[in-house]
């Protein structure tokens, strides 16, 4: 039996955090898939917990009028996936949603979930940073948008105050419309395993050369992370071999790459380097450039 | 702490307590005797614990048994008829020889049984990637592919490589 000592769930967002700014020591659960992995094994314990399973509002997944993506915190991976709007839009994050853990995790673990547990594998994580997404937190008293940047402090850590709820992930039009984008999990088995890098890159092309480029990397440092000097470097480079070259160089001085039972920190640049140029060929093409022979 | 919560398994209506810290494996293992579902891992990453709820595969070592309210969960022991014959499923695991030790056979059976009734068409590599979340240590999982394909025949298509390809 888990180590719980009480479960309270909420039907909507206001009644969560009305439960929350009464009792701060509620731990939020979503899908389970973090929480009652920690309370197995010891890292959480005495736990009381706050379900958000049965606010179906969360769920939602739609694009507003202004074209801002909005993906309610509790939409499942499963769902992500399957989303025809999100593949269509932002394929980057439903690759990243399909590459995580198996099936049956996919049908309960949500992305909010995901984020909020603050891991630098996260599979969804690097396409979120790459996409500039924001996040939107609830507390009893009002609300605020958060970049997903500012939101990830160290490992497990995140910028969620106490009462606050995590409930919606916004990405705006100027941050995805015109641009490609490709997402690579690079992992020992196919299914079922942690990311020993994850890459997602967006790009916007004009005429041979790129207009802009964003990199998102996860477990390259203790958070996921942007490489914002090769992202900057490559603003209206021509689209070459040396450009893709230098970029991959840079991204690694992103990198705050470690040695882990996974992968060494040196393999992990190695592959921060290669990966971060594969990514960029192919998001070149889905751009509508031309593609490098 | 305990909360009433009702919910049908295999048909069958169930209405009592549960302690807030069970897992829904506990309760159909412990209360109710579906021991089908099998314990393995017990942090969801093995499989040999899935049971459809509503129709979906879901790992019930990490199911808050309190989540079951109002679901219709479905086991291993609601998938033969209540005859005794086995579905046709159950019939292409035996048939393909897709069974060994038998531990991760149930989650299998009820995911691929999820897939069948889902009138779907999958790729091969979508079959597979259905199947991941279940390890299987005994067969190589060649011949639970086998059986998969078999269960699916007919949705299975464009894998000019499968053994059910019918080009």
């Amino acid at each position: 039996m888990y180590d719980i000592k009480g479960y309270y769930d909420a039907e909507t967002v206001s009644e969560a955090t009305a439960l929350l700014a009464e009792n701060p020591n509620l731990k939020l659960i979503a899908g389970g898939t973090d929480v009652l992995i920690k309370l197995h094994g010891g890292q959480l314990e005495g736990a009381e917990l706050l379900g958000l399973r049965k606010i179906k509002s969360l769920e939602h997944i739609r694009v507003a009028d202004d074209g801002t993506i909005v993906i309610g915190a509790m939409a499942t991976f499963s769902t992500v996936f399957n989303n025809p709007i999100l593949r269509e839009l932002i394929p980057i994050l439903t690759e990243a949603a399909i590459s995580m853990g198996g099936p049956q995790i996919r049908n309960i673990a949500t992305i909010g979930g995901n984020v909020c547990n603050g891991a630098t594998s996260a599979d969804s994580a690097s396409s979120l940073f790459a996409l500039n997404a924001q996040l939107k937190l609830q507390a009893k008293n009002g609300e605020r948008l958060v970049p997903i940047r500012e939101f990830y402090l160290g490992p497990g850590k995140v910028a969620l105050n106490p009462g606050e709820i995590l409930t919606e992930i916004l990405i705006a039009p100027e941050d995805y419309k015109g641009f490609g984008g490709q997402y690579i999990k690079f992992s020992m088995r196919e299914a079922m395993d942690i990311a020993t890098l994850g890459v997602a890159v967006v790009c916007k092309v004009q005429s041979g050369n790129f207009a802009e480029v964003r990199i998102g990397l996860g477990v390259a440092g203790p958070t996921p992370l942007r490489c914002l000097e090769a992202e900057e470097y490559a603003k209206g480079k021509k689209i070459s071999s040396e450009t893709l070259a230098e970029i991959g160089k840079l991204a690694v001085k992103s990198a705050k790459a470690r040695t882990s039972w996974r992968a060494s920190k040196e393999y992990r640049e190695h592959l921060v380097e290669e990966l971060t140029q594969r990514a960029l060929k192919i998001a070149v093409v889905n751009a509508g450039g031309a593609e490098l022979v | 702490m305990f909360k009433r919560i009702a919910f049908t398994v295999n048909g069958k209506a169930y209405n009592f307590e549960v302690d807030v810290r069970e897992s829904l494996l506990d309760v159909l293992r412990n209360h109710l005797g579906f021991t089908g579902a099998k314990q393995g891992c017990s942090v969801g990453e093995c499989g040999a614990c899935s049971v459809l709820i509503d129709g979906t595969p879901y790992d019930t070592c990490i199911y808050l048994a309190v989540w079951a309210d109002g679901k219709e969960i479905r086991t291993i022991e609601g998938v033969a008829a209540k005859n005794g014959e086995l579905s046709d499923v159950q019939k292409a695991f035996v048939e393909e020889g897709a069974v060994q030790c038998g531990f991760c056979t149930p989650g299998l059976v009820l995911t691929t049984t999820a897939m069948a009734e889902s009138g779907k068409e999958f790729t091969q590599d979508e079959v597979k990637r259905e199947l991941s979340g279940h390890l299987c240590r005994c067969t190589g999982y060649q011949n639970i592919l086998k059986a998969a394909e078999k269960s699916l025949e007919g949705h299975v298509c464009t894998c000019v490589d499968s053994p059910h390809y019918k080009g």
